[in-house]
């Protein structure tokens, strides 16, 4: 578990350092991410090593949002007076995104369906 | 026998209570959203957040000395963002037998998303900062923090936007695609992914096991999409640049 933990957030170091060092618009973590990744396609028994407390982290994934969205108590009076231009934006480009994004999955696998089926 | 407001202001000057006082609020909440069958609105982000705002504004503690406790469970963000790659890395198969699908939906799904997030936002008015707050909103809270931070909006907004984003789309994504007649669980999953991060992904599981390692996938590769589009979108947007 401890090698797990220290192999994760070695990729989280190394993605802060090199974002920062090369001024990259992706936060440290999402290049540890890809990171992870990497090393995990490359080795499968680092992947095994690292896959229970990785999966452990994320099974409580929600938890670790809860101190942020504590933080709305700062945030009342812009959420007030936005309230209603924030929240038209929220819900209704959430809605398209999602419709959008599953009718476009959806869309491009019967294409090559039927490519794969004419062929 | 020690007075009880002197061992409570001892307390408050350590990060155990409010600690703790997370953890609790998290249980609460999901105790809760399991008696009332995991209906989307009863999310337990939701409730622990309301339980929460509530106790500060009982005991008039200030959200940073909230946060001096709960910034344990907020520095996990991190080292979770970086264990989005184990989902990424099991699903790999899947991902490369429905590449095409995957790439089209991800930057058709990311791209709606942040656009039509900014375009309605720059037609209610939006200041600049709210405007480069509300860019990230579909991407996974940390992604999201990093984000809005760097084009200068506010990181804690951001994490509450996003985790409403998140919570509409928990709500949304069922009745939608059933109107929508979309039936395919690996759209649904990656749609919700793409669109909910955490949350979404955590609501797909919930419905079906394919649908969820398909929001995982969504949530992980919309993380790193967003990050390179979101600057970009805003630019756009950005009546000085």
């Amino acid at each position: 578990m401890i090698h797990a933990l220290t192999l994760i957030l070695a990729c989280q170091l190394a993605g802060e350092l090199v974002t920062r060092l090369f001024g990259l618009p992706v936060p440290g973590p999402v290049f540890g991410m890809a990171l992870l990744f990497a090393l995990m396609l490359g080795s499968g028994r680092l992947a095994a090593r690292v896959t229970p407390t990785g999966e452990g982290i994320l099974r409580h994934l929600s938890l670790l949002f809860v101190p942020a969205g504590v933080g709305v108590v700062g945030h009342l009076a812009a959420l007030g007076a936005h309230g209603i231009g924030l929240a038209l934006a929220l819900v209704l480009s959430t809605v398209l995104a999602l419709a959008i994004g599953a009718a476009v999955f959806v869309g491009v696998s019967k294409l090559i369906g039927k490519d794969a089926s004419d062929a | 026998m020690h007075d009880f407001a002197d061992i409570w202001s001892y307390l408050t000057e350590t990060p155990l209570i409010w600690l703790t006082a997370t953890l609790i609020a998290y249980l609460i909440g999901d105790r809760i959203a399991e008696a009332a069958d995991r209906a989307p609105l009863a999310n337990p982000v939701l409730i622990a957040v309301v339980l929460l705002a509530g106790l500060l504004w009982l005991t008039d503690t200030s959200y940073t000395q909230y946060f001096e406790g709960a910034q344990f469970v907020h520095f996990l963000l991190g080292p979770a963002t970086v264990a989005l790659a184990i989902p990424l890395w099991q699903q790999r198969h899947a991902v490369r037998q429905t590449l095409l699908p995957i790439m089209a939906a991800l930057v058709a799904g990311s791209a709606t998303a942040v656009l039509s997030a900014l375009a309605i936002g720059h037609a209610m008015g939006l200041t600049p900062e709210l405007m480069a707050t509300l860019a990230p909103k579909s991407t996974t809270a940390p992604v999201a923090l990093g984000i809005s931070e760097r084009l200068g909006g506010s990181p804690t907004l951001a994490a509450v936007l996003v985790i409403l984003t998140g919570i509409i789309g928990a709500i949304v994504v069922t009745p939608l695609m059933n109107a929508l007649r979309i039936r395919d669980w690996r759209a649904r999953g990656f749609a919700v992914g793409v669109a909910a991060h955490g949350i979404g992904t955590a609501r797909a599981f919930q419905v079906n096991k394919q649908a969820g390692a398909f929001a995982g996938i969504g949530m992980a590769l919309n993380a790193m999409l967003t990050a390179l589009l979101a600057p970009w979108a805003l630019a756009v947007f950005d009546p000085t640049g």
